[in-house]
């Protein structure tokens, strides 16, 4: 077996390209498991996985619990609400009774940057991020990746446009990290109030306007836009926003004809993207949904099996 | 205390009276009798303890002219006593508490408190600084009057600055009439509002949002002509970015009586100490570029920025043990300070004067306190250093009751081996123990 260096999945970041490869190769094989009539198997036989999530996802959570569950692991999930004023000591005390029930995975989201990284810090199990705050979101970026790879046949030299809210978007940043990594060319799209500062230094071609930006894409990957973001605070109003940065047809145009369309969920229809566009030839948002079980299986199957094999070295 | 101690063989920087030699320092009833190369003139007293320094730097007792305590309040995160123990293993003689305790200290009653606690429990002196607003809440003026004749030595918001103009206005023109400092930090209180560590690509990469420099700099720039205005004596407390420097040089150049800070950790540490969220380097203003640590060690060196404090902020694991945005801002650095300075010694970048006179005689001027020289007549706190003595910090080690300091496993060269405050030794360096 190729070996995985890493215990944890906490960003993108740290992944060489063999690493990436290895775990798009894993999900490869998982698509097919998923996509027979028997789905479940046995390789987390006796293992336990808790879905800690400390802001809510329905999405993201049950894509998580069928991974789990397909690959024969006890799958428990935990809400925990995020509106509790210490956040932290929540964090903090909920990981380590966690821990002290021995979990072998846990799946962790959280509202603030870097929270999932403190987390492992604390229990003595895989730790794979779900997503923490700004930062990472890397099974997001894998799926991403599977999905392009499997439609597009690589990911080097592809031309992939990011549009929307980049600034608050844990999607970009990792997706970001990961196309680089693997040698496609990345752009951003976006005003200029909800890019991050300094990426012009994230190895990024940075657009101001649609037309410009999805000029011979391969990809368009659009990003939600939070609603209280957009009555003032970020951009003046919802058809504003519409009209310079959502996905319709005539922008679509820009792209290559065979560009594939793409959101990781959930969509504002008609804030960010327009329905008929969503729905369309070019979308491949429902793909993208069966592709992010398969990248789950592969990254727990990969983290746990590497495990063990650790414990017995 | 009575007495005489004589310390012989040690070189002594004194910056109030620009002198650097060999020499030696008799104190006599806890002042300085003589100190420099002709102190021995008529023989060594007798009865004296006379102390051998080897060649030992002797400095004028270091001040620090900002350290939060926990008392009142939270004594849990440190005392007056703890802290004043850890200012004395830090080489430190005096310093000046903020006001941001529970309750502020805003009130006379508060101040005597202090002062009493102090003279009670301390071995170090330790200077109250008043809220320069009621319960620094902004908005209303306190006594200055009364409480600067009990004894606070400059008003200041503390942690939290002023963000109506009126209200600093009105307070900065009552305050010359007592001819009192007013000391803030700057920082906009809607720009970078959310903020938590530099603005930049670092931040960005990390998730996190930034506090960009204007943040900083627009609020000193209001304050610098609102100082010029009034005509008050201003002290920017706790600058970290160039355009801070060239502001304050301006501000001068117009005629304004400015002196400005900067902390230790501004000095000798920048963003990318935070590394994967490490919460002991969140502070407030936020730890910047390197670009922007030299130049603000430039300006240290070139007298642009007045002194260097420790802004020593115990926090505990409630308070630092959490997501990096969640976490509080601050770190301890009563003990590190020096050491932490030295570098900047060792490296070149600022003259050893310079350093000294920023680390006692300039903070003792600016704010009145007795400390910071060695003149004839002076009390005599002294600080005896061996500027090459090797230190790794160990966090369990330090004297303090927090133990969030950002230099955990830093190798320094250079310490504080003893401490004299009053002409009693409050501090010595157990070798033995490291």
């Amino acid at each position: 077996m190729v070996h995985y260096p890493h215990r944890h999945l906490l960003g993108i970041k740290g992944l060489t390209p063999p690493d990436i490869e290895l775990l798009l190769d894993r999900a490869d094989e998982a698509v097919k498991i998923s996509r027979q009539r028997e789905k479940k198997t046995t390789t987390l036989r006796g293992l336990t996985q808790i879905n800690l999530f400390f802001e809510a996802s329905t999405r993201t959570q049950s894509s998580f619990e069928l991974a789990g569950k397909r690959l024969g692991a006890d799958v428990m999930n935990m809400s925990v609400g995020n509106s509790s004023v210490k956040k932290g000591e929540t964090l903090i005390d909920t990981a380590m009774t966690l821990n002290a029930m021995r979990p072998d995975v846990l799946v962790v989201r959280h509202s603030s940057a870097g929270a999932v990284a403190l987390l492992a810090q604390k229990v003595s199990c895989s730790v794979i991020n779900a997503g923490d705050g700004a930062h990472e979101h890397p099974t997001q970026a894998l799926l991403d990746a599977l999905t392009i790879r499997r439609i597009k046949g690589r990911l080097s030299g592809i031309t992939v446009a990011i549009c929307g809210d980049v600034l608050h978007s844990r999607v970009a940043r990792s997706n970001i990290l990961l196309l680089n990594t693997m040698g496609a060319r990345v752009r951003v799209i976006a005003p200029a109030t909800l890019l991050p500062s300094g990426i012009a230094d994230m190895s990024v071609e940075v657009f101001r306007s649609m037309e410009e930006g999805l000029k011979g894409a391969d990809v368009v990957m659009m990003l939600r836009l939070q609603r209280e973001r957009m009555a003032g605070s970020f951009v003046p109003s919802v058809r504003e926003y519409f009209h310079y940065y959502g996905l319709d047809a005539d922008k679509l145009k820009h792209a290559k004809p065979d560009a594939l369309v793409m959101h990781p969920g959930p969509m504002n229809r008609g804030v960010e993207i327009a329905s008929d566009i969503a729905d369309g030839p070019q979308s491949v948002i429902e793909q993208q949904v069966e592709m992010g079980v398969a990248v789950r299986m592969a990254v727990m199957e990969t983290l746990l099996v590497s495990a063990n094999q650790g414990e017995r070295a | 205390m009575s007495g005489t101690t004589v310390l012989t063989n040690a070189r002594i920087i004194d910056p109030s009276r620009s002198l650097d030699e060999i020499g030696t320092i008799v104190i006599r009833d806890s002042k300085i009798a003589a100190a420099g190369r002709d102190a021995l003139n008529q023989g060594t007293p007798e009865g004296a303890d006379v102390v051998d320094c080897n060649g030992l730097l002797a400095v004028p007792g270091l001040v620090d002219a900002r350290v939060f305590t926990g008392e009142p309040g939270a004594e849990h995160r440190e005392t007056i006593q703890s802290a004043s123990r850890a200012a004395a293993a830090g080489g430190i003689a005096a310093f000046i508490m903020m006001p941001d305790t529970d309750p502020v200290i805003d009130d006379i009653a508060l101040v005597e408190f202090v002062q009493k606690t102090a003279r009670d429990k301390a071995d170090v002196l330790v200077y109250p600084a008043a809220a320069l607003t009621r319960g620094l809440k902004g908005e209303e003026m306190t006594e200055f009057g009364l409480l600067r004749e009990a004894g606070a030595v400059c008003f200041t918001n503390g942690r939290k600055g002023i963000h109506d103009s009126q209200v600093l206005r009105r307070a900065m023109t009552y305050a010359r009439e007592f001819d009192a400092v007013v000391a803030l930090e700057t920082r906009d209180r809607h720009l970078g509002a959310n903020g938590v560590m530099n603005e930049g690509l670092y931040a960005s990469w990390l998730g996190l949002s930034g506090v960009p420099k204007e943040a900083e700099l627009l609020p000193l720039e209001r304050d610098l002509r609102l100082a010029a205005l009034t005509k008050t004596r201003y002290h920017a407390a706790e600058i970290s970015v160039p355009e801070s420097a060239e502001a304050i040089r301006t501000a001068r150049k117009r005629g304004a009586k400015v002196t400005a800070g900067i902390t230790i950790n501004h000095l000798t540490l920048n963003e990318n100490d935070i590394g994967e969220y490490r919460t002991f380097f969140k502070m407030s203003p936020p730890l910047r570029t390197e670009d922007d640590r030299k130049g603000m060690v430039q300006a240290l060196a070139d007298g642009t920025i007045d002194i260097i404090v420790s802004s020593h902020d115990p926090q505990d694991v409630d308070t630092k043990r959490l997501p990096f945005a969640d976490a509080a801002d601050g770190a301890v650095g009563l003990e590190t300070m020096l050491s932490a300075a030295l570098r900047l010694h060792h490296s070149g970048e600022v003259p050893l004067m310079r350093l000294i006179d920023a680390l006692s005689t300039r903070p003792a001027q600016i704010f009145g306190l007795d400390a910071g020289t060695l003149k004839v007549g002076a009390s005599a706190h002294v600080t005896l250093i061996d500027l090459d003595e090797p230190w790794l910090v160990s966090k369990d080690r330090l004297l303090s009751r927090s133990k969030n300091t950002p230099f955990e496993d830093s190798r320094f060269s250079g310490r504080a081996v003893a401490t004299y405050v009053r002409g009693r030794r409050v501090f010595a360096l157990d070798r033995s123990a490291g």
